[in-house]
């Protein structure tokens, strides 16, 4: 093994003996710009709505609830698809994202969530990964469209206008903070006293025990 | 039943039906078509828009549960989560700043207080609506109880 690493290593300090120096570095130009260039066509293909929605996990349940919200259809038909929120435009994060990414594709081959049921039954876990990555990264994907400098409040109602004003602009919130369930319906908020979700089932027992 | 009866019966019977189905033809049924024949496209009004103007409305009866001024569009409310209980439970509305769900809505149905809402009153939008900038389609005489009160008094003062 090791051996054969150093062989390897002496091959390549040797300079070339059949080929010239002008067809080596002008191929590895050629050639860095096919793998640099295909590499990133790649990963375009990969962050289009077209190729997420391939998987009918992803048709079925976030696209279709999706579709009555405002971000899919609007007064001014300008509308966001599924990597405007869910993947980062800078390239490092990107690229971060992509690779934890390998997760899902892991999911669909196994069908983790391949059934509305267990679709459901994931929803709250998925929902809180989102909300975690979107609280870390300051709503990082809301600004990329939604900038508090562009927001112009006197447009916006009442209450809007205050809320923003008090928690947007003085940045003791970030967008997700109060803008959950948006663009999907929201899972079991029962947990969370913001949503006040239905009595308990112990609540309930307890007050029919009376 | 001899003949003569049955066709007694059965002349009657068409002569009810010719009664019944030239009455039903002179008042054609109500549809939101508006009588546009079926080969043609109705011109149906434009939908008027919500109020939201987040000014509280006067209520016409103590009893009248609030009327919503402002938007809900996509309000989720179902057995996971309560978008209005966002911002107007007892817990949110320091933040908020909006009215807190009334005591009423705590109680079950033995007058016991629960810690959250209950079932019974977990559907807001069953007795709280919103309203559009919309005429009415139908002419409404209400008046409230002081308007009642006023004019019962100034009767009795025309009597004296």
């Amino acid at each position: 093994m090791l051996a054969h690493a150093r062989r390897m290593w002496d091959t390549i300090r040797r300079p070339s003996v059949h080929y010239s120096l002008g067809f080596l570095t002008l191929g590895g130009f050629i050639m860095g710009i096919i793998f640099w260039g295909g590499f990133n066509t790649a990963l375009e293909v990969t962050n289009t709505e077209t190729f997420c929605i391939g998987c009918h996990e992803m048709r079925d349940n976030p696209l279709a609830e999706l579709k009555p919200t405002i971000h899919y259809t609007n007064r001014s038909g300008v509308r966001a698809t599924c990597p405007d929120c869910h993947v980062p435009h800078n390239w490092t994060d990107k690229i971060a994202r992509k690779m934890q990414a390998s997760k899902e594709v892991w999911g669909t081959i196994f069908g983790t969530i391949n059934t509305r049921e267990k679709f459901l039954a994931h929803r709250l876990t998925l929902a809180q990964h989102e909300w975690a990555r979107l609280e870390a990264n300051d709503s990082l994907e809301c600004r990329n469209c939604h900038s508090a400098e562009s927001m112009d409040i006197t447009r916006q109602s009442t209450r809007a206008a205050d809320a923003h004003q008090r928690f947007l602009f003085t940045g003791e919130q970030t967008c997700i903070d109060c803008h959950k369930g948006i663009a999907h319906e929201l899972p079991n908020m029962s947990q969370t006293s913001m949503f006040g979700g239905p009595p308990s089932q112990m609540e309930l027992a307890h007050s029919l025990s009376r | 039943m001899s003949m003569a009866t049955w066709l007694r019966y059965l002349t009657a019977a068409l002569v009810a039906l010719g009664v019944v189905g030239g009455a039903l033809a002179q008042q054609p049924v109500a549809t939101l078509r508006d009588g546009t024949p079926l080969d043609q496209n109705a011109n149906p009004p434009t939908i008027p828009q919500v109020v939201n103007s987040d000014l509280r409305q006067v209520r016409n009866y103590p009893e009248q549960p609030p009327v919503i001024p402002h938007k809900i569009d996509g309000y989720q409310i179902d057995i996971n989560a309560n978008r209005c209980m966002q911002c107007h439970s007892r817990a949110a509305i320091e933040v908020s700043q909006a009215p807190m769900v009334s005591i009423t809505h705590f109680m079950n149905r033995e007058n016991q207080f629960l810690a959250s809402i209950t079932p019974r009153r977990f559907f807001c939008t069953q007795c709280h609506v919103t309203q559009v900038n919309a005429r009415p389609l139908v002419e409404n005489g209400f008046v409230d109880i002081d308007t009642v009160l006023e004019d019962l008094a100034r009767r009795q003062q025309g009597a004296n």
